[in-house]
């Protein structure tokens, strides 16, 4: 199958071994993974701070560059729900009802990566072998918006030498929260604490999650606490195979 | 309550004179230990017995869909179904009155209390009223508002203000509680422990006397039925009940959406309701009243039909949903941030998620508090997932915030990162010097409001772009660059 990465401008700038991940995954099971180098970033930080009229550009860049594609992959929970949830909402709402029309056709082709796998693909064993202590936080966008349920813990179960643990309340949002982060600097450090906290007891060396940009905030704050925790995507582990 | 005071947009609801915006309410409150213990043993209790009480239902999500689109179809036909709730009160002895605004609805209570020539009244918890600023406004006039229900009886003691919908005093403990009573309660026995049952009695003793002596009780209403006139309270400590029967006078202010169409809609909302604010299958009292039965209970009975802002929420096309609130706080009980910042520094009676998108909305978004709300949340959506009745709560703070004033510095910095954003040549420009400058990341302290309890990740040398460039450049999508 011919599969449209979408990296996420997030993930391209400062996470690009996500990407490489994705890329080893799905070749590896043997499709074929194109890059439209168009594409930039969804409009998520636009559209949820407050800006949709500067989202609007973005979701029609989003639509030129992926509306020929079938399978469109987004290794990020959050991406992925704006622009399946949103896209469309966004158009309609300023009036472009041409886009909005484009917009509604083309999202229900976007997934998220343990999605993809999954539902698409039908492949929960990806080969891979990653013997370390795990555990999993499901991110709130994949959680509640994507409604991934445990579709990523399926693939993590399959990984060869994982030792996955569970993470004591996993469902509670980490704080992170785009530019939450910033404005309520005070709240989302006291709900990362407790986070971390979770994280911590479980006694992983790894936290999982399908998110960079919540794991660059927990990651941020276990490195700041000289946790010796690390973070990883879902897909840096799946695509481990030695 | 006195430092409630009335500002340009008091007409509808009090801002609290000298609230900080979120934030800053919210650091304060953070940084309060005790607080924090408080909400967060609380919340969390609550929260386990919720959904163990939804979890009993294998209709729960049917019933949601129907107690949404009852509450839709009566937002749209409002005028006529309110129309004939004034119809059939009036039938059944009531008088009705109807309020544009908290102060037109606080001139009504006032004078309709004064020709009674009672000073002092029982109240039933009520939010309309709480919204109003009802007990402020009747101390003006030199009446005493004596709250029943047990919670907003210490808040009222204490010179507080409420924290939760549902449980008012939710940001004490008992041991401040037993403090309270002591010195605050003249009733209040000699050595009064912290238990709740002692607790419990010493405000039974000290409200009895009130309910066998009050003339009026004002209370708010939960549902009121169009097509016979009835008024419902539901409750759990029968303190409500006691206002309803016992005073001959008994004015209910009472939301225009708090209406339904007919008795056979309860069947839905009396479900939802207990289950979502209280985790019980029903209410321990449901008191329903129709106009005046002679002979029995209140004799003279005034219904004040509260807009105070509605209308103008309902013309809204995505902020309207707001108004099918029926008032249970699950969205305050699984919100982690309320859980941190507490009730107080959402600087309203609303406090919590659907504080944030109803008091911005009802005021106007002008004010420094009201503009921070949209802000005040990591839009993580446990509040939509557990409402009753469907609230897209992140979807009316997003909408609210794009109304919400923009400062210049985020303004010029979401301008340029959309310009840079639209083009894949000018974010390729952009990690590349990214890349090139990353040996300065490790020593970067910014942004601080970040940087003050995180690490910034390192800034990689290759973007993904690039890597793709340099090992799959020949791809036949290569027509897709710019």
């Amino acid at each position: 199958m011919k599969i449209a990465l979408f990296a996420t401008c997030v993930n391209d700038t400062l996470f690009p071994g996500t990407g490489k991940a994705v890329v080893r995954i799905l070749e590896r099971l043997g499709h074929e993974v194109v890059f439209p180098e168009a594409q930039t970033c969804c409009g998520q930080m636009h559209l949820n701070t407050g800006y949709p009229e500067q989202a609007l550009p973005l979701v029609r860049s989003f639509t030129d560059t992926f509306e020929e594609y079938d399978a469109i992959v987004a290794p990020s929970g959050s991406c992925a729900a704006m622009v399946r949830d949103w896209h469309g909402k966004t158009a309609a709402r300023q009036g472009d009802h041409r886009l909005a029309e484009r917009a509604f056709a083309l999202t229900p082709r976007v997934h998220e990566l343990a999605e993809l796998l999954v539902d698409v693909l039908g492949v929960t064993d990806v080969g891979a072998v990653f013997p370390h202590r795990v555990t999993y936080h499901p991110t709130c966008h994949g959680l509640r918006m994507l409604k991934l349920g445990d579709k990523p813990l399926q693939l993590l179960r399959e990984v060869r030498g994982i030792d996955l643990v569970d993470l004591p309340d996993a469902t509670e949002c980490c704080g992170f929260g785009g530019t939450f982060a910033l404005k309520n600097a005070d709240v989302s450090a006291a709900m990362c604490a407790d986070k971390t906290a979770a994280v911590k007891q479980t006694r992983a060396e790894v936290l999982c999650a399908v998110d960079n940009s919540c794991l660059m905030h927990i990651g941020g704050t276990l490195s700041r606490q000289r946790s010796g925790v690390r973070v990883m995507h879902l897909a840096e582990i799946l695509a481990s195979d030695r | 309550m006195s430092d409630i005071a009335k500002d340009a947009t008091a007409s509808r609801m009090p801002t609290y004179v000298g609230m900080p915006a979120f934030p800053k309410a919210a650091h304060e409150a953070v940084a309060d230990t005790r607080l924090r213990r408080n909400l967060a043993h609380a919340t969390g209790t609550i929260r386990e017995r919720r959904a163990a009480a939804v979890a009993e239902l294998d209709d729960w999500a049917e019933l949601r869909d129907a107690g949404k689109r009852i509450k839709d179809h009566t937002l749209e036909y409002l005028g006529h179904y309110l129309r004939m709730l004034e119809g059939k009160v009036t039938e059944a002895g009531g008088v009705v009155h109807w309020a544009r605004d908290a102060e037109e609805a606080n001139a009504i209570v006032a004078r309709l209390i004064k020709e009674t020539g009672e000073t002092e009244v029982v109240k039933v918890k009520s939010m309309a009223t709480q919204e109003i600023g009802l007990n402020e406004a009747l101390a003006e006039h030199g009446i005493t508002a004596l709250e029943t229900d047990l919670a907003e009886l210490i808040v009222q003691l204490a010179d507080d203000r409420p924290s939760h919908i549902l449980v008012p005093a939710i940001h004490k403990n008992r041991a401040e509680i037993r403090d309270l009573f002591s010195h605050r309660m003249p009733s209040a026995p000699e050595g009064l422990t912290d238990e709740p049952a002692d607790l419990a009695e010493a405000a039974r003793r000290h409200l009895r006397a009130k309910f066998l002596s009050a003339k009026v009780a004002v209370s708010g209403a939960n549902f009121a039925i169009a097509d016979t006139g009835t008024i419902l309270v539901v409750e759990s400590e029968g303190n409500g009940r006691m206002c309803l029967t016992l005073p001959e006078t008994l004015i209910t202010v009472m939301g225009i959406e708090k209406l339904l169409p007919s008795a056979r809609d309860l069947e839905v909302f009396l479900q939802l309701l207990p289950r979502s604010s209280t985790a019980e299958r029903m209410n321990p009292y449901t008191s329903a009243w129709t106009g005046v039965t002679p002979g029995d209970g209140p004799q003279n009975f005034h219904l004040v039909l509260l807009d105070n802002g509605r209308t103008d929420v309902r013309d809204e096309e995505v902020g309207r949903q707001a108004l099918r609130c029926i008032r249970c706080s699950a969205c305050l009980n699984v919100c982690p941030v309320y859980a941190r910042a507490g009730g107080h520094a959402y600087g309203s009676p609303y406090p919590g998620p659907i504080g944030a998108i109803l008091s911005p909305q009802i005021r106007g978004i002008g004010s420094k508090v009201d503009a921070s709300l949209p802000f005040a949340s990591s839009l993580c959506g446990a509040c939509y997932e557990v409402c009753p009745v469907a609230i897209d709560i992140p979807e009316v703070l997003v909408h609210l915030r794009a109304k919400a004033a923009k400062k210049l510095p985020e303004k010029t910095v979401m301008k340029v990162a959309a310009w840079g954003l639209r083009s894949p040549a000018r974010l390729a420009l952009g990690q590349t010097l990214a890349g090139r400058a990353r040996s300065l990341a490790p020593h970067l302290r910014f942004p601080r409001a970040w940087a003050d309890t995180r690490d910034l990740p390192p800034i990689p040398k290759e973007s993904f772009r690039a890597w793709w460039k340099r090992t799959h450049g020949d791809s036949a999508d290569r027509k897709d660059a710019s």
